[in-house]
């Protein structure tokens, strides 16, 4: 904990280095990432096409990043976001495909404005439920999302008895694949949201309380912040965030099923420590993550150019994972 | 006996005895030994992974990569038993040391890396399984020779007309759990990890060697993985990729109802012995009530969701 420098001293003059350590080194990966690909597959990998598929598929990760981000910058994780967001997205196909038949008449849009809201409640319902589990009866963060993780991902199983449910409206498909001036929508819905997300943590008294349980949860108590509430906040926003990817993953798939996305668990975890998050808590701002993302969207892309073995790219990540927490940890020690 | 009321333990015993009632009752087929039998073999392993994963709760750490520990153990056993011959005592060091070695990376890379103890093994456990299976392609392997196959059972005894078998799985689960509660109980090295887990920076100042407590926490649940995992593939005739990986939730669920704490220092064999147990008794009274499958994973949900909020809310009062 001592060992933490405060990089927020904005008035010496020092290089955006000093100022911002993780961020300028994220920029440069990023743009040594561009410039290989460039020199080796020139006009293979970076074309327009493939950004714009990089730009509809980083959205569902994205925002799945953000989800599980603030509650480890509160010092806590969530576990529970993958199938958070498949139980949402369960729920909404239920509304869907229950409400809007062959006969229905009219536009079904008031009807997936229901959907999505249902999916969202009940993504905000599970969240609430890990954040009283943890903050009011003091279940140790990792066990309470891991026990939602097994409860939601065995209701969500017994609701659809492991099927798949499809076949939406095409209104309703449009946020996961339609483009607006050419940009994809869910790509404009991910930036909207971390942009909100952004403000929420550096302006607002709830943002500031969640960096300092992460950094010392006994002092923020004794310094009358109500901790207990912050923490179900905290909970229910990251349910939400699960929900809005749930929105954007099964308009994408225009189906949604218990077990999708299993994967991206590890991936999320990565990305926020990649970004800059602490994996302590207390430290680690919006603009690293959104940087880590674009920087594994990048990455991933490639391997699937390169036809890298599914399983390959799982060791990778998690190689990758180390070699990020690695580096922060000579960094910390040196300075 | 006012302290018996205290301990987690007890409810847990009383939950089993109401749990084993309430199956005899409801079935026919739950209270017979022959069922018995069965539970304590087809969860022998799991067992062995529990008393790793309670000597590394106690610590204070968390270990998720133990799966890919024990499945590339047993591929690497699998390939030498069946290409070069050996015999059992061999297959099981080759397992032990496999699971020791991999085990010691994780305690180098939790104590140098300064991170949590979970993100590393998440790390780890995604390295380890996606290497292994890139490297064997998921393959299945069946072809042991005979006398691997035979050494499953070690003797057999008949009550009534039926002929039971004490197979070697059951007698590593209790010589490991006998030996962790003699580690923990009756050692310095288990009093030391008792002090790391309950306050490590206390540890730290009384002058222990964190990074070989560590080294040692991380390669014995290494250790058991590996020879559990000898043991399972004794009991299936067959290494499966996906046998074993995924089950890390069940392992740390037994620990946790068996009142060992991930902020640790707390637990006990017995307790983790009982948390099994009360897994076993339900997954397997569910099946035979004949409740659908779908159900299962919500009711184990709800027991773990419980049960670790009793304890949290227990420890809470106490404090």
């Amino acid at each position: 904990m001592f060992k933490k420098n405060n990089d927020k001293n904005l008035l010496s003059i020092h290089s955006l280095y000093q100022k911002d350590p993780t961020l300028s080194i994220l920029v440069i990966a990023f743009l040594l990432i561009i410039i290989l690909l460039f020199s080796f597959y020139p006009g293979e990998v970076l074309t327009a096409n493939n950004f714009q598929s990089m730009a509809f598929q980083l959205p569902e990760l994205g925002i799945l990043s953000l989800a599980i981000m603030i509650t480890m910058l509160s010092g806590g994780i969530n576990l529970s976001i993958i199938v958070t967001a498949n139980m949402a997205g369960i729920v909404s196909a239920f509304v869907m495909t229950r409400m809007i038949t062959e006969s229905s008449t009219g536009s079904p849009i008031p009807i997936i404005i229901i959907a999505i809201l249902a999916g969202w409640l009940v993504s905000i319902l599970i969240g609430i439920f890990n954040g009283v589990v943890i903050a009011y009866i003091g279940v140790s963060p990792i066990l309470a999302t891991l026990g939602t993780m097994t409860l939601v991902e065995g209701i969500s199983i017994v609701i659809t008895k492991g099927h798949v449910v499809s076949g939406f409206p095409k209104e309703y498909q449009y946020l996961g694949n339609g483009d607006f001036l050419g940009i994809p929508v869910p790509f404009i819905i991910f930036l909207a949201l971390a942009l909100c997300v952004s403000i929420l943590l550096r302006k607002t008294p709830f943002g500031l309380a969640n960096y300092l349980i992460g950094s010392n949860e006994t002092a923020t108590r004794f310094s009358g912040i109500n901790v207990k509430r912050t923490l179900v906040t905290t909970y229910a926003l990251s349910g939400l965030f699960c929900g809005i990817a749930s929105t954007i993953m099964t308009s994408r798939f225009n189906s949604a099923k218990a077990g999708y996305a299993t994967s991206y668990l590890l991936i999320t975890i990565l990305i926020s420590v990649l970004g800059g998050v602490d994996p302590y808590g207390g430290f680690g701002k919006i603009g690293g993550v959104v940087l880590a993302i674009f920087i594994l969207q990048l990455v991933s892309s490639t391997f699937n150019f390169l036809g890298l073995s599914s399983h390959l790219s799982i060791a990778i990540w998690g190689l990758l994972l180390l070699i990020t927490i690695g580096l922060r940890n000579i960094k910390s020690t040196s300075i | 006996m006012n302290n018996l009321f205290k301990k987690p333990e007890f409810y847990l015993f009383l939950i089993i005895v109401a749990l084993v009632i309430f199956f005899s009752f409801s079935t026919d087929n739950f209270f017979t030994l022959e069922n018995f039998v069965d539970l304590l073999i087809s969860y022998s392993f799991l067992g062995i992974m529990a008393a790793g994963m309670l000597v590394v709760l106690i610590s204070g750490g968390i270990d998720l990569s133990f799966t890919a520990i024990a499945t590339i153990a047993q591929y690497v056993m699998a390939i030498i038993i069946i290409n070069y011959s050996g015999n059992l005592v061999s297959a099981f060091l080759v397992a032990g040391i496999i699971g020791i070695f991999l085990g010691s990376i994780n305690a180098f890379l939790i104590y140098y890396l300064n991170a949590p103890a979970m993100i590393i093994t998440i790390a780890t456990l995604n390295l380890f399984y996606g290497v292994t299976i890139f490297i064997t392609r998921g393959k299945w392997i069946y072809n042991f020779p005979d006398w691997f196959n035979q050494s499953h059972n070690v003797f057999s005894f008949t009550v009534g007309e039926t002929n039971y078998g004490i197979s070697l799985p059951v007698i590593l689960l209790v010589l490991v759990f006998i030996l962790t509660h003699i580690i923990l109980r009756y050692t310095i090295l288990g009093r030391k990890i008792f002090a790391m887990g309950g306050n490590i920076e206390a540890a730290r100042r009384a002058g222990f060697n964190l990074l070989s407590l560590n080294i040692f926490v991380y390669s014995y649940i290494g250790f058991l993985s590996g020879i559990g995992s000898v043991g399972q593939v004794l009991t299936l005739h067959s290494v499966q990729p996906n046998a074993i990986v995924g089950r890390e939730l069940e392992v740390i669920a037994a620990t946790v109802l068996g009142g060992a704490s991930l902020a640790g220092g707390a637990g006990s064999v017995l307790g983790t012995a009982m948390g099994v147990a009360l897994l076993a008794i339900v997954w397997n009274g569910l099946i035979i009530m004949g409740v659908s499958s779908y159900w299962h994973k919500v009711i184990i949900g709800l027991i773990i969701i419980s049960s670790v909020s009793i304890n949290a809310y227990n420890r809470k009062r106490n404090a």
